[in-house]
C-alpha cells in the first residue's frame, strides 16, 4: 500500500486543459442543441462502435481515459450499452459485415442522440475506400453530426470533435 | 549470400533475395502435403496459408500457398490447382490453425481442401454480392450465406449460451463470442470473426507497389511498424534493394518502440481488468509519455507511414537519440516500481495466477506463437532465431515462461519491455551514419518476395507477388493472431465468465489483422 501511495504522489496530477471547440468540424450544423443540452445536463455518455477500423483509432480513444486527457473529469463516460448513450463514436470505414450491427446500435440509442465519425476512414473511407466488403465513410450508412479527420486523429482532436458535437449552450461567453 | 538452392522437406527450394531468408518452390499436390507432414514432424511452425488467382487468359491457375518456418528460413510452397477440381490436401489435421485460414481462402477464392468437414463460411457473412472476391471472374453469389451461423451446441443439464458481440461493451474491435456455460463456468467458447473484413487483399492490387506500404501499415493499427516493415522487406526483396544500415537501425528503433507502447498499454489494461484501476492510470500515463516522444521523433504517435520502401520517412533530429535514451531510463525506473507493486498485490495476483492457462504441450500442438507462445514454453522469437539486420548485432535476449497463465503473459510482457528498452538504448548509442533511405526501382517482371518481422504480438509475414507489368498481383498480409485466436478458445475452458475479459486482454489478439 505504501508503494502504491508513493507512486501516486510521485506521478502527481497530469491532467491538461480541455481543447477549444472547433466549429469547422461540424458537418451537420442544423442538428444539435438546446434540447440535447437540457437533456444531458453536465454529463455525456458515449458508446463506441468499431465498424471496420484497423484498431489505430481505438488506441487513441483509449488514450482519452489516461490522466492527461482525463475525460471522466469533464463528465464524459464511455458506456457499455447503447441504451445508456447520448453519443455514438464510430471508427473505421463501415465494413459490410458491420453494417447491420452499426445500424442496430444507433437504433438502440434514445433520442436525442449524436453521431461522431472518427478518423480518415470514418470521414471518407480512408485508404480502404468503398469496395465489395466496405461501405466507405460512416455517413454512407448512418447520419453523422461531426467527422474528425486524422489517421488516427490524436486524442485532443477526438475530444475536440466530441465537444464540438455537444457544444454547451450555456457557456459564459454566450455561445449557443 | 548463402547458396541459392537447397533441398528441404523433400522439395528443391530457391532462395529469394532479401533481408530474411525466404525459400520458394512450385510443387504439385503430393510433395506439397508431404512437405507439410515433414514440417510438422520436424516441429516447425506453419506460418501462413493463402490463395491466389494466377489465371490470365487461358494460362495460369488458381494457386494455394503455404509457408513454414524452418531453421534455414521461411519455406513458401505454391501448389497450382486443376481447373476441373480446385481442391488441395487439407493441412488442418497437421496444423489446427490452418482450418480458419482454409475457410477464409475458400470464401475469397472458392478453393477448399479435399474432404473438409467444416464448410461454414468464415469471412463471408452474407453481406457481399460477390461469389469469390479475389477471383478475377467477378462472379456473383447466387446464395449469400445465411445470417444464422451454426455454432456448435453444447448439450446437458443446466447448460446455457451467452452470445457476446459483435459490438462489445467497451472500446474494442468487433467479433462474436459464443459461450456455453454452466453457472459461471465456461464449458466452451466459440469465436466467430470476420466482421471487420474490408477487402484489404483486393485493395492491394489497386495500389502502386511504392504506395501500398500505407495499406500494409493499416492491416492492424497497433502493429503498423511491423506490417509496414514486413511489406517493405518483401518489396525490397522483389526490387533487389538493400536498405542502408541506418535505415535498418531506425526501423528497429521504431519496432521496439511499438512493442513497448503496446505492452505498456496492455499492462495497464490487465491491471484494470483485475480491478486495479491504479495500474491503468499509471501505465496509460507512461504510454502517453511514450507516444508523445514518438510524435516528436517520427512525426506520428503510432509511427504510421514512418517505414517506407527503401528506408524510413524521416531522419531523427540531432538531439533525439539522446532524448529517446533518457526517456528509456525514466520509463524503466517507473516500470520497475510498478512491477514490484503488481507482483506484491495479492488481489491482482489472485486474478492472474492459474487463470486462462495454456500448457506448453497444448501450445505446441495448436501452434501458439509470439508473445503468448513464449509465455507457454514456446521459445520462438525471430529476432533471436533468425535475426535480420540490425538484430544480428543486437543479441536479443528471448523472454520466456512455462506456466502459460495470465500471470505468465504479464511476466513476459514486463521482461520484453525491459529488453526492448535495452535494445532502444543500444540502437540510439550506435546509430550508423549514412542515408536513412534509398530509392527502390520496381522491376517490370513477375517476381515474388516475402518479409517476416517479429512484431509485438508475434510473427508478421507478408508475401508479395508482382505481375510482369510491375503491378501488385497479390499481397498476403498474415497477422500472428491467426494462430492464437483458436488457442484462446482453449485457454478459457473451465474458467469463470468474468475472467474472460482478463484472459482475452492477456493475449490481446487483433481482429482487424485476421479479418483483413
Amino acid at each position: 500500500m505504501w508503494k502504491i501511495a508513493r507512486q501516486i504522489v510521485h506521478a502527481g496530477i497530469r491532467t491538461e486543459a480541455a481543447p477549444d471547440i472547433d466549429e469547422t468540424m461540424r458537418v451537420a450544423a442544423e442538428r444539435i442543441q438546446r434540447e440535447l443540452l437540457d437533456t444531458l445536463g453536465q454529463a455525456l455518455a458515449i458508446r463506441h462502435v468499431d465498424a471496420g477500423s484497423c484498431n489505430g483509432c481505438e488506441l487513441e480513444i483509449h488514450a482519452l481515459d489516461n490522466p492527461y486527457y482525463n475525460v471522466e473529469g469533464l463528465g464524459i463516460r464511455f458506456v457499455a450499452s447503447p441504451r445508456h448513450a447520448d453519443l455514438l463514436l464510430v471508427t473505421g470505414p463501415v465494413a459490410r459485415n458491420m453494417e447491420v450491427a452499426l445500424k442496430r446500435t444507433l437504433e438502440a440509442m434514445p433520442e436525442p442522440r449524436l453521431v461522431v465519425a472518427i478518423g480518415d476512414c470514418g470521414c471518407t473511407g480512408g485508404i480502404f475506400g468503398e469496395g465489395y466488403a466496405s461501405c466507405g465513410k460512416v455517413a454512407n450508412v448512418i447520419p453523422v453530426d461531426v467527422a474528425v479527420p486524422g489517421c488516427p486523429p490524436p486524442p485532443l482532436e477526438i475530444l475536440r470533435g466530441i465537444l464540438t458535437a455537444v457544444r454547451r449552450g450555456r457557456t459564459e461567453d454566450g455561445a449557443t | 549470400m548463402p547458396g541459392t538452392r537447397i533441398r528441404r522437406l523433400g522439395v528443391d527450394l530457391e532462395r529469394l533475395p532479401g533481408a530474411t531468408p525466404v525459400w520458394h518452390a512450385f510443387v504439385v499436390a503430393e510433395p506439397w502435403f508431404a512437405a507439410a507432414q515433414a514440417a510438422r514432424a520436424g516441429g516447425w511452425p506453419m506460418v501462413s496459408l493463402w490463395g491466389t488467382d494466377r489465371r490470365a487468359g487461358k494460362s495460369g491457375s488458381l494457386v494455394v500457398s503455404a509457408a513454414f518456418a524452418l531453421p534455414e528460413g521461411v519455406v513458401w510452397l505454391d501448389l497450382a490447382l486443376g481447373a476441373a477440381a480446385p481442391d488441395y490436401p487439407d493441412l488442418s489435421g497437421l496444423y489446427p490453425a490452418a482450418a480458419r485460414m482454409q475457410r477464409a481462402t475458400a470464401d475469397l477464392l472458392g478453393i477448399r481442401p479435399a474432404g473438409d468437414t467444416d464448410t461454414r463460411r468464415w469471412l463471408d457473412h452474407g453481406a457481399w454480392t460477390e461469389l469469390h472476391p479475389l477471383r478475377h471472374d467477378g462472379a456473383v453469389n447466387p446464395t449469400p450465406a445465411t445470417q444464422d451461423y451454426p455454432f456448435v451446441r453444447v448439450e446437458g443439464d443446466g447448460v446455457h449460451e451467452i452470445p457476446v458481440g459483435p459490438v462489445h461493451a467497451g472500446t474494442i474491435e468487433p467479433g462474436h463470442f459464443r459461450f456455453s456455460v454452466v453457472g459461471e463456468k465456461v464449458l466452451r467458447l466459440e469465436e466467430r470473426l470476420g466482421y471487420v473484413h474490408k477487402g484489404i487483399a483486393r485493395r492491394f492490387a489497386e495500389l502502386a507497389p511504392l504506395d501500398a506500404h500505407r495499406l500494409a501499415g493499416r492491416v492492424s493499427g497497433d502493429s503498423t511498424v511491423a506490417f509496414a516493415w514486413a511489406y517493405c522487406m518483401a518489396l525490397e526483396s522483389v526490387a533487389g534493394c538493400t536498405i542502408p544500415a541506418r535505415a535498418a537501425a531506425l526501423r528497429a528503433l521504431m519496432l521496439e518502440r511499438e512493442r513497448v507502447a503496446n505492452h505498456l498499454g496492455d499492462l495497464g489494461a490487465l491491471g484494470n481488468d483485475g480491478a486495479f484501476a491504479f495500474g491503468l492510470a499509471q501505465f496509460s500515463r507512461l504510454r502517453e509519455d511514450w507516444l508523445r516522444l514518438s510524435m516528436q521523433a517520427f512525426g506520428h504517435r503510432l509511427m504510421m507511414d514512418s517505414v517506407v520502401p527503401g528506408g524510413v520517412a524521416r531522419e531523427l533530429e540531432a538531439d533525439m537519440a539522446e532524448r529517446i535514451h533518457r526517456q528509456c531510463d525514466a520509463i524503466e525506473a517507473e516500470v520497475r516500481a510498478l512491477r514490484a507493486i503488481y507482483d506484491e498485490h495479492s488481489g491482482l495476483q489472485d486474478r492472474f495466477v492459474t487463470t486462462g492457462t495454456v500448457a506448453p504441450a497444448l501450445a505446441a500442438q495448436l501452434g501458439l506463437g509470439g508473445m503468448a507462445g513464449r509465455a507457454s514454453g514456446q521459445a520462438l522469437d525471430l529476432r533471436c532465431d533468425q535475426p535480420w539486420p540490425p538484430y544480428e548485432r543486437l543479441d536479443v535476449r528471448k523472454a520466456g515462461h512455462r506456466n502459460g497463465d495470465v500471470a505468465a503473459r504479464v511476466a513476459v510482457r514486463f521482461d520484453e519491455v525491459f529488453e526492448s528498452l535495452r535494445l532502444i538504448r543500444a540502437l540510439c548509442a550506435h546509430l550508423p551514419a549514412g542515408p536513412a533511405r534509398v530509392g527502390v526501382a520496381i522491376p517490370a517482371a513477375a517476381a515474388f518476395g516475402a518479409g517476416r518481422i517479429e512484431g509485438w504480438r508475434g510473427e508478421v509475414f507478408v508475401a508479395l507477388e508482382l505481375d510482369d507489368s510491375g503491378a501488385i498481383r497479390r499481397c498476403h498480409c498474415h497477422d500472428p493472431s491467426w494462430h492464437n485466436w483458436p488457442v484462446l478458445e482453449h485457454a478459457v475452458i473451465g474458467n469463470i465468465v468474468p475472467d474472460f475479459p482478463l484472459i482475452n486482454k492477456s493475449f490481446n489478439l487483433s481482429y482487424a489483422g485476421v479479418d483483413g
